[in-house]
């Protein structure tokens, strides 16, 4: 494919790239931590992955193999538009199979494959800030995360198992990376998080409209935040997908009707796909 | 299947994006509006885009407000993302709007000055009656007005006259670059002219609202308009390899200095305090709102008690951007459905528990 004429390869200016690269070199070696960067208003919305596009604008190569995934299927319209917008400024190879990108740009899942060394997943992220709900202020969560103070987080946690027996939050579930930084691992189901532990692969996050990056480095510990008495429990739909007949991947319910009809599939549509041919 | 049709794909989006453009036309028996056209009849409109987009290019604004189908915000997003993509030469020199070649100028402060009051093209003092004679298409073009001759008084501006008596705090001058928000993230404290920048494209209906609320017991505003004058002004530039400053063309402004009450402190005496307003174009009461909104932001460093939201600088600069804010609500039309099964879970898992203690209670 060729690069759209007017345009720098990868659609950013070199200079833009570099200042990216420098915070995503930053994050990495500060695995968990929300560097800011000097994000720009991109063709696409804020909000629409704008973050995601900038990093992997940033690092992707010509050379590289990109996969783009929103809601764990390639073939959603945000994924279609981004992935069409990198194949029009960057000319790079495009797929829909995990195991064959070196690039996976996403939003809201982690694909059910496991990554390996030398793969880079970037996550689109909304609001990089896991305390955002406990205090608004950028000003005072700055601070906790200087101090590491994240007592606010934990009783938050307290008060959902005092009220509920559980925890309440279903996605977007807070992390300790590497036992020092409190992260938003991007609104991924809770079920996703112990992928993010020790992945071989770099795991780079890019907010746009709140212009952070940050990062998880290869084999780095990242840990669901728990208590002894309550420990987490990555939740899933209890069925089967009614494709693959997958028990221990992430199902989208399906509305079948109006009379209270459900069905189950795999909202990771390659690997659905992959376990389906391989059955044949 | 069922689920395919959620799942959309690229045919859809090529479908719908020619639906778009087809809508975007209307009907073609219509003639097509030109980017002239809307330069010339809907400046105002132009000039907001301008201001939000900030970007100063009457031409592309116009071009913006045709393809986003006159969505305002759209249309200056659109200019945002273009303007991004622009090499940046060096910085101008900081405008001199006491040199103003005034198309209007008026204060509510004093019943004359010098340079005197100079009311303008504006919408005030006319009634607003709907014209059905506009509906009318090939009249005649208006007569010309009645035009006085510049008498060429120069026109100092009221902020000046005040200070001159000592009554208006006097601003810190700073020969530091300012910040560029388009280019370093935010990051609090924001001194002034990081503020004031944010707010110069800052959405106007969200400034209006905040400006509005200091007035209604929000915020503690005793706010005068000092003044506000609209006219072109030079910008200068000093190229490097010239090691001098030339003028490199005129812009369109609008600027609203609000004179505030201030009680005064332990170090300072009663005195006046300025709120600042500067926006590309004619926006009135977008550079009014702004300059309530500045001044109000200044309460802390003011020693006044700062708990109203158009005195909070982070809850004003971070939601004043209508293309942030626009992109974050908008978002929401995302498909979630991921995280939305997740709650499905969630919400019967804690539906079960609370059922479970609840026949516990009950037996």
């Amino acid at each position: 494919m060729t690069i759209a004429a007017g345009y720098n390869f990868g659609y950013l200016d070199e200079a833009t790239k570099r200042m990216i690269r420098r915070a995503i070199l930053k994050a990495v070696a500060i695995p968990g931590h929300q560097v800011p960067f000097g994000s720009r208003e991109m063709p696409l919305p804020y909000g629409w992955g704008t973050g995601g596009i900038q990093v992997t604008a940033s690092v992707i190569g010509p050379d590289d193999v990109l996969k783009v995934i929103d809601q764990g299927a390639d073939d959603t319209t945000n994924a279609v538009s981004i992935r069409r917008f990198f194949a029009k400024v960057a000319g790079v190879a495009t797929t829909g199979r995990t195991a064959e990108a070196t690039l996976i740009q996403t939003r809201h899942r982690i694909p059910e494959t496991p990554l390996r060394e030398g793969q880079i997943l970037v996550y689109q992220v909304p609001m990089p800030e896991p305390l955002f709900r406990l205090e608004p202020r950028v000003a005072e969560t700055q601070r906790m995360h200087a101090l590491a103070d994240y007592g606010l987080m934990h009783v938050k946690l307290y008060e959902d198992i005092a009220r509920y027996g559980h925890v309440a939050i279903s996605y977007n579930y807070p992390v300790m990376v590497n036992r020092r930084y409190l992260m938003a691992p991007s609104p991924i189901p809770a079920f996703d998080n112990p992928k993010m532990d020790r992945m071989p692969a770099l795991q780079l996050f890019g907010a746009g409209r709140e212009k952070r990056i940050y990062a998880v480095p290869p084999h780095t510990e990242v840990r669901s935040l728990d208590f002894e008495d309550h420990p987490f429990v990555p939740i899933r739909a209890d069925a089967a997908c009614s494709l693959c007949g997958s028990r221990d991947t992430y199902l989208d319910e399906i509305v079948t009707d109006d009379r209270g009809g459900r069905r189950f599939i795999c909202s990771d549509t390659d690997w659905c796909a992959s376990r389906r041919e391989e059955g044949r | 299947m069922a689920y395919v049709a959620v799942k959309g794909g690229e045919d859809a989006i090529a479908h719908a994006h020619a639906w778009l453009a087809e809508a975007r036309r209307g009907d073609p028996a219509v003639p097509e509006l030109s980017v002239a056209q809307i330069g010339q009849q809907l400046g105002l409109a132009v000039d907001r885009v301008m201001a939000e987009g900030s970007c100063h290019d009457r031409g592309l604004a116009a071009l913006a407000i045709k393809q986003a189908r006159g969505d305002l915000i759209e249309a200056a997003f659109l200019l945002r993302a273009y303007r991004t993509t622009l090499p940046r030469f060096g910085a101008s020199a900081p405008l001199d709007t006491a040199a103003m070649l005034v198309r209007r100028r008026i204060s509510a402060t004093y019943k004359d000055l010098p340079g005197g009051q100079v009311l303008g093209p504006t919408f005030d003092y006319t009634h607003r009656l709907l014209d059905f004679a506009l509906e009318a298409e090939g009249a005649p073009p208006p007569e010309p007005a009645p035009e006085a001759e510049a008498d060429g008084a120069p026109m100092p501006r009221v902020s000046g006259i005040l200070a001159q008596e000592g009554l208006m705090a006097a601003e810190p001058a700073s020969e530091a670059p300012p910040g560029d928000l388009t280019r370093e993230p935010l990051a609090f404290p924001a001194d002034r002219p990081l503020r004031l920048q944010a707010l110069a494209r800052g959405d106007e209906g969200f400034l209006l609202a905040l400006g509005y609320s200091t007035q209604r017991g929000y915020g503690n505003a005793h706010p005068f308009v000092g003044e506000i004058r609209v006219g072109e002004v030079a910008v200068g530039l000093t190229p490097p390899e010239l090691g001098f400053e030339i003028s490199i063309g005129d812009i369109t402004v609008t600027e609203c200095g609000m004179v505030n009450q201030f009680a005064g402190s332990k170090t300072e005496p009663p005195q006046f305090t300025r709120g600042y307003g500067l926006v590309f174009g004619h926006g009135e009461r977008k550079a009014m709102a702004m300059a309530l909104v500045d001044r109000s932001l200044r309460a802390a460093e003011l020693g006044e008690e700062a708990a109203a939201p158009a005195q909070s600088p982070e809850f004003v600069l971070y939601h004043c951007d209508n293309v942030d804010a626009t992109g974050f609500v908008e978002h929401l039309k995302l498909p979630h459905y991921v995280d939305f099964q997740s709650e499905l879970e969630k919400i019967r898992t804690l539906r079960a528990t609370a059922d479970a203690a609840q026949r516990e209670a009950a037996e």
